[in-house]
């Protein structure tokens, strides 16, 4: 069967190659030091659309970024891969968004890019390392989510039946579509960028990117409409201006202390109640949370 | 993200050289493609972009994926199952990033699904991927021979293969047999044609064979029956989906060890005569000839680079008596050699390149229009120093590649012996370079009659003409000096009217006009780039050396004193 699929996808501070200047001396990231790049592991829930698309003939990939103008990036670098189109969400009122302002903001823009299948996201994105989004993304449509996905085995009958990379080993679960999957990074690498794809999409742009270019490309546009991208804004997904951005966001950075690890802890945690319930009272204990 | 094209800017130099709007422009012509191809450029300026764009793809793959597989592969190799090739992981892990990134058929007409790109990105793909792994750039580089389909198959034949090499299938040209290396004259796989379902058959064996078992063979055969020499040789077309050709071995060589080399049977194989029979020698394999040598110089560049990059790393890091060994002058003489060698075998790579791209692309266009006269006046000059400059750029560059490999272990010292340093794979890998498609001594046998009928003097002289930054000037008077050293000698050795004596002494006046053009390309790139100025610098004080030390020797050889050197 084909498939529609989204890709949420973010551009990120490559926070792999700090230098010295990586942060602010107010403790924030000083974003203008550190190349954006795209989240690593939204590049590995690409490839898994690409491949969902290859086996299912017909399938479509849009994907789906939320950020700054040149954010459009991440569209482009979709394009070069395989994918069929793609929506910048971008307004300042986003600005200052946690996760749970950006669930909402996705969630409106999902529901105006129509009808879906899957929704593929990175399992975290290299600057917040939350894990936060694609599962609030999922709980806010109301949709069954599967994460920590490391391959789509199959998909029949309405179902994906995924592998999923956990701590202690694999498990391989199913799911019932619409649905969506959160890909960690020991999934299948991202293919390159196409060459021929690179040469049809490179001019591919935005309407505010068109509006700021010092060349005049309005024949190519008119005669090529997939270079167009699309963009979003706050009113353009119907979008509640309380709970986006900073109004949205109930997270409130204190303060950012510099830490070097002395030892490797590692703490085990099963699902149940009893071990979270644990883990509450100890954080509240050593006030890291209140 | 590591970048083999970013990390080296002399690439991007090479690839901006002026003439390259007009390769483009005849290549393009007049960028019409672009109403019937997204993908085609619709002016110069979009070419260059898409083309640099592209080698941004290719350094990624090299750096990140082709690169970091290598040792495995090295150590892995192909192996034979059933009568056929199983490559290493690593070269089918390779294969497929560059195939999912559409780097096949590079230079292919865009009808045939291909890019139409200039040779001169096709080279410099070539020339990362070598440095990447110079045993992988063989079987990623034997797209070549879809050009040779290209040139001199029909239509319907182009249909057929082109499109599915744009598509990731592989190729190998079959010409090597046990008894038929260097002259390929002897070649025995008989050819025979079959009147009753008019195919032609193939039977015999071949070896040497590198990816043997590619999708697309081309196959030099004998299909005159009785005949003993070249002219009895047609080309066929080998598609692996008829079957009939197994794979009996793959050596076990010293280096390249990812490359399968093999041993093929031909069992009345079916195959199609690719072009007109008896021309199988004579015209096409000297065309697939000419193109793999200029593929061999790309792949000798890219281990000159791995091997420089190698060696300098290592003497920055290494310190010895109680500093970096690389302040040492035995070590920063050796690693400005090494780069001046690279940057010299470079730079005549691209020139190259540049002629064999002129050339080509106006017989193309004499497909399709009649050229005018000074069309073909140009044509035919561009063929010449391509002719000129081919077998000077493999047998130098290729030379270079080894002494490069050799320094770098040097450099390395004990441990550069040891198996744990990538100097000693290249090393191994480099070797080849000087052997195959023709060895150095070929290269010479080739190049020896541009020295004898003036072509490297009349290329000199219009070198010598070229603008140079003034403060170049005193550069070009030692190379002007060097050229009057060179006719000399080579008025001598052509004085004494012995075959014998020239041929003794060939190599020698071929390598003196490769340091003289080497010599102004190299000052040429330091007038449009001041970052090649060492370089300039280095080679000319190291190709004068030499060029003296040549001179020296002939003037004191009689034809007489040839005696003291034959062997019993």
């Amino acid at each position: 069967m084909s498939l529609k699929i989204i890709v949420l996808a973010k551009q990120v501070p490559d926070t792999r190659n700090v230098g010295k200047d990586a942060m602010k001396a107010d403790g924030t990231v000083n974003r203008a030091a550190l190349p954006a790049i795209f989240n690593p592991e939204d590049l590995n829930a690409l490839e898994q659309a690409l491949q969902l698309k290859e086996n299912n003939p017909g399938s479509t990939i849009h994907l789906l970024t939320m950020g700054p103008g040149r954010a459009a990036e991440i569209i482009r670098e979709g394009l070069y891969r395989g994918a069929d189109g793609g929506v910048l969400l971008t307004d300042r009122a986003f600005a200052g968004a946690d996760t749970l302002a950006t669930s909402y903001a996705l969630a409106c823009a999902i529901r105006k890019m129509g009808a879906y299948d899957v929704i593929i996201c990175g399992r975290q994105a290299i600057d917040g390392d939350t894990a936060q989004v694609g599962p609030q993304v999922a709980e806010k449509l109301g949709i069954p989510q599967i994460t920590y996905a490391e391959e789509v085995q199959t998909v029949k009958g309405g179902k994906l039946r995924v592998k999923r990379r956990l701590e202690s080993g694999v498990e391989v679960v199913e799911g019932k579509m619409p649905l969506l999957l959160t890909v960690n990074g020991s999934a299948d690498d991202c293919r390159p960028r196409n060459a021929k794809r690179v040469m049809k999409y490179k001019y591919a742009k935005t309407i505010t990117e068109k509006q700021n270019a010092n060349v005049d490309y309005t024949d190519m546009f008119d005669s090529r409409p997939y270079l167009n991208l699309v963009e979003w804004g706050v009113a353009d997904v119907n979008a509640d201006l309380v709970q986006v951005g900073l109004s949205g966001s109930p997270t409130k950075v204190k303060k950012i202390e510099n830490v070097v690890f002395q030892a490797k802890e590692n703490l085990v945690l099963s699902s149940s109640d009893l071990d979270i319930d644990h883990l509450m009272f100890e954080l509240i204990e050593n006030h890291t949370i209140g | 993200m590591a970048n083999y094209y970013f990390d080296n800017t002399d690439l991007k130099h090479h690839l901006t050289h002026p003439l390259m709007s007009r390769i483009v422009e005849l290549r393009e012509r007049g960028y019409s493609d672009a109403q019937k191809f997204d993908y085609a450029p619709i002016d110069f300026e979009d070419a260059m972009d898409s083309y640099e764009k592209v080698l941004e793809i290719v350094g990624e793959i090299c750096a990140d994926i082709v690169a970091p597989n290598a040792e495995s592969i090295d150590h892995e190799g192909p192996h034979v199952v059933d009568g056929h090739v199983v490559y290493a992981k690593g070269t089918q892990v390779n294969l497929d990033a560059l195939i999912k990134a559409g780097l096949m058929g590079i230079s292919l007409p865009r009808r045939y699904n291909g890019m139409n790109f200039s040779l001169v990105p096709y080279i410099m793909a070539a020339d990362m991927v070598s440095r990447a792994d110079a045993g992988f750039v063989n079987i990623w580089g034997l797209q070549d021979c879809a050009e040779t389909i290209y040139e001199f198959a029909n239509e319907e034949q182009r249909k057929k293969y082109l499109p599915r090499v744009c598509a990731g299938e592989t190729m190998a040209m079959d010409l090597t047999e046990p008894d038929a290396g260097s002259d390929l004259q002897a070649v025995m796989l008989r050819a025979s044609y079959n009147n009753e379902d008019g195919n032609w058959y193939l039977n015999g064996v071949k070896r040497f064979i590198t990816n043997g078992d590619g999708h697309i063979s081309l196959v030099l055969a004998r299909s005159e029956d009785g005949t003993k020499d070249g002219r009895g040789l047609s080309m066929f077309l080998y598609d692996k989906n008829d079957g009939g050709v197994t794979v009996r071995r793959i050596e076990n060589k010293m280096g390249i060890k990812g490359s399968p080399t093999c041993e093929l049977v031909f069992r009345n194989a079916k195959a199609e005569l690719c072009g007109d029979r008896k021309m199988g020698l004579i015209k096409y394999v000297m065309a697939l000839m000419n193109s793999a040598r200029l593929g061999i110089t790309a792949q000798s560049v890219g281990l000159c680079e791995a091997a420089y990059r190698e060696a300098l790393a290592y003497a920055r890091d290494r310190s010895q008596f109680g500093k970096p060994i690389i302040e040492f002058p035995a070590v920063y003489e050796m690693l400005s050699i090494m780069k001046a060698k690279l940057d010299a075998s470079r730079t005549l790579l691209y020139e190259t390149t540049r002629f064999v791209d002129m050339y080509k692309t106006y017989e193309d266009i004499s497909k399709e229009r009649k050229l005018t006269p000074d069309e073909r006046t140009e044509m035919k000059k561009y063929q010449k120093m391509a002719d000129a400059c081919t077998p000077l750029g493999k047998g130098m560059a290729s030379e270079y590649s080894n002494q490069n490999a050799y320094d770098s272990i040097q450099i390395h010292g004990g441990s550069g012996f040891m198996k744990d340093y990538a100097c000693e794979r290249i090393y191994r890998d480099a070797r080849i370079t000087s052997i195959y498609e023709g060895t150095t001594q070929l290269q010479v046998v080739a190049a020896i009659r541009h020295v004898t009928t003036g072509n490297y003097l009349s290329m000199i002289r219009e070198y010598e003409a070229s603008d140079f930054s003034p403060e170049l000037l005193s550069f070009r008077n030692r190379l002007i000096e060097m050229t009057a050293i060179f006719e000399d000698t080579t008025e001598k050795v052509k004085a004494a009217n012995d075959t014998e004596y020239i041929d003794f002494h060939a190599r020698r006046l071929v390598e003196m006009a490769g340091h003289i053009i080497m010599g102004y390309l190299l000052l040429l790139d330091a007038s449009r780039n001041e970052s090649f100025r060492r370089s300039a610098e280095v080679y000319i004080n190291y190709g004068e050396a030499q060029l003296v030390g040549h001179a020296d020797f002939i003037h004191h050889f009689a034809v007489d004193n040839l005696d003291t050197y034959r062997q019993q």
